[in-house]
């Protein structure tokens, strides 16, 4: 019975960052929490590990550097080789400065947009996918924390009242 | 608390300002007294081939020679007689020129360090910054600098326009009776105008600094935030105040070596250089100083931020490095063109080595944001930035005034440390005057809970 939540709504961000430390202390598992906007603080309240998004940028740039050089040696120098600003040197390291700001556009661009894409499938957000969310409200203006029950239920509902949640939803068994 | 400065410190400075000194002073004992002086130390050095340097110019040189020669066979033999002992009396120059550059760069790299830094305090107080009051007396440290740092520039400058140097080459009224250019110029570019703006730019600069000090010494004995607001309006019209004479500035002190050549955006260029470097020396007067045990309530926030900054800067400083290269690059005119090609030809290691310390080193060391709180490595990282931005400011000085006679040696590394020794000395003198941390300013709070 251990995947049994209570859920608890609160109607302030401030309640709700107080009642996550105070789980915490008391050594109960949050499952997870809903907020109709991003509370500064609550991951790491939550104890939330810290994000590896910049690493993943950081390769997508890596990609994105590699893609625009390869592609302009191939289209300006081998390809067709263009004589750049009256320098027929046909070298690439020769004409780099006029590659700098596309090297430079197509990094930021792969570094970009395959992280926010990686962010969505991370998030397990994708086309189509249906809403998770438990309560519809949490979209609006409560905010929803979703507890692990431990051995006393009655002992966590009253913590969670005493945090001062408006409501505290017991699932049906 | 207030700071005590530590004798290993104190004396530390004083050693760097007398070997300086000494290395200086050895660095104009050495110069040419006459044109075959000259000659024989320029033949000398060739000879020697030391360095990676000595060799290159070595064969620069005698590529030179090898056109040189041909073109003399097709003229009259004359002519070629003259054209070299002009060219023997241009090294003549350039040698004499060479510890005058030497303290030039380094009195102007550690002035410009106290004014970017003076500029970077009057942003936060224009935009009320909350995270930054902790470390507004550590700014205003180092902005005492500004006072002797400017005078000492200033003096350079006047020994300029007296021929004590010939460094600029448009303050000789022989060379602009020969130059059309120059005579078109004449109207900005003449010593006394020169030195009117030199003077009126110092003493805006230096008026700001001491008004702003003073009102924020004011408002920790005040009981309302009156002084904090003039402060706020002193420091927003100071902004446009410096963003234009600091434009000017640049072209007067720096590009006006090369009085042919110009670039619209060189101002901005300057500001960044000097933006980089007086950020990156808050960070590392800060993280001495809660080595020592002041300061305590600065956390690795701050640090944090100011290392973002350092990454952010230095990223802008590449960007109108690259393009104020690219525009010239492409448009290939001769008369702007030539000063990359000079740098290219005779300055291929510290033009390029410089981009990788200014550039590439920031770029990868300080992206990750857990190393930009950590203290070490953001002091590490500050040197090289630091030696990459006193690069910069060499880049730009010395091709236009010792050509390709250029070395790292005596009179360069003594001019770093007499004017690294001064600036240290004086810093943290100021820093002993007052109170670490400011108690009144409104923000103050907001600044000792920073987090990010």
């Amino acid at each position: 019975m251990a995947s049994t939540t209570f859920r608890a709504l609160y109607d302030d961000d401030d309640l709700l960052m107080h009642a996550v430390k105070k789980l915490r202390s008391e050594k109960y598992h949050i499952e997870e929490v809903y907020t109709p906007f991003p509370v500064h603080g609550l991951d790491k309240a939550m104890g939330l590990a810290d994000t590896r998004i910049a690493i993943t940028s950081f390769l997508y740039g890596c990609l994105g550097l590699a893609v625009a050089i390869t592609m302009m040696n191939y289209i300006m120098i081998q390809d067709w080789p263009q004589d750049i600003g009256g320098k027929p040197s046909f070298s690439y390291l020769e004409n780099m400065p006029a590659f700098v700001p596309i090297m430079f556009e197509m990094t930021v661009f792969f570094a970009a947009h395959l992280m926010v894409i990686t962010f969505y499938l991370r998030s397990k957000m994708w086309p189509f996918k249906k809403a998770e969310n438990p309560d519809i409200r949490t979209t609006d203006d409560r905010f929803l924390v979703e507890v692990a029950v431990g051995n006393d239920e009655e002992a966590l509902k009253e913590l969670l009242l005493d945090t001062g949640a408006v409501e505290v939803q017991v699932p049906k068994k | 608390m207030k700071y005590t400065f530590s004798n290993r410190l104190k004396i530390g400075s004083y050693i760097a300002m007398g070997l300086g000194l000494v290395m200086l002073i050895a660095g104009f004992m050495n110069t040419p007294a006459n044109v075959e002086e000259a000659k024989a130390m320029v033949a000398a050095a060739h000879s020697d081939g030391h360095g990676g340097h000595g060799g290159d110019a070595h064969a620069d040189q005698t590529n030179a020679m090898a056109s040189h020669d041909g073109e003399h066979a097709e003229e009259a033999a004359g002519h070629g007689e003259g054209h070299s002992a002009s060219h023997d009396e241009h090294v003549y120059h350039q040698l004499k020129n060479r510890p005058w550059s030497a303290l030039y760069v380094a009195a102007f790299f550690f002035f410009m360090i106290s004014l970017g830094t003076l500029a970077f305090y009057a942003v936060n107080r224009a935009a009320q910054a909350g995270w930054a009051p902790l470390l507004f007396r550590v700014m205003e440290g180092i902005t005492a600098y500004l006072v002797p740092g400017g005078i000492i520039v200033f003096v350079l400058l006047v020994l300029s326009v007296l021929h004590f140097n010939h460094m600029f080459t448009w303050m000789d009224a022989d060379v602009v009776a020969h130059d059309a250019l120059l005579q078109g110029k004449q109207g900005y570019l003449n010593p006394t105008f020169f030195l009117i703006r030199a003077a009126i730019f110092l003493g805006g600069w230096i008026a700001y600094r001491q008004i702003s000090r003073k009102l924020s010494l004011a408002q920790d004995k005040a009981d309302d935030d009156s002084n904090f607001k003039k402060n706020f309006r002193w420091s927003a019209g100071f902004l446009v105040f410096y963003l234009i004479s600091e434009s000017m500035m640049s072209w007067d002190w720096i590009m006006s070596l090369d009085p042919h050549w110009f670039s619209t955006l060189f101002g901005w260029y300057v500001f960044a250089s000097m933006f980089v470097s007086g950020i990156t020396v808050i960070a590392m007067v800060t993280i001495y100083l809660k080595s020592k045990g002041y300061l305590q309530e600065v956390n690795d926030s701050h640090i944090h931020d100011l290392a973002k900054f350092m990454f952010g800067i230095s990223i802008f400083w590449t960007y109108l490095w690259f393009s104020q290269f690219m525009l010239i690059w492409y448009a290939n005119i001769p008369e702007e063109v030539t000063y990359f090609v000079t740098r290219i030809e005779h300055y291929k290691l510290p033009f390029f080595g410089m981009l990788a310390l200014n550039f590439i080193f920031p770029l990868l060391v300080l992206m990750n944001s857990d190393y930009k709180r950590v203290n070490w490595f953001v002091i590490m990282t500050g040197i090289i930035i630091l030696f990459g931005h006193y690069m910069d400011v060499f880049n730009m000085v010395m091709p236009a005034t010792v050509g390709e006679n250029w070395h790292l040696g005596i009179p360069e590394i003594g001019g770093i440390l007499f004017f690294g020794g001064l600036f240290v000395f004086w810093t943290f003198t100021a820093l002993t005057k007052e109170e670490l941390m400011p108690k009144r300013n409104p923000f103050i709070e907001e600044s000792r809970h920073f987090h990010y």
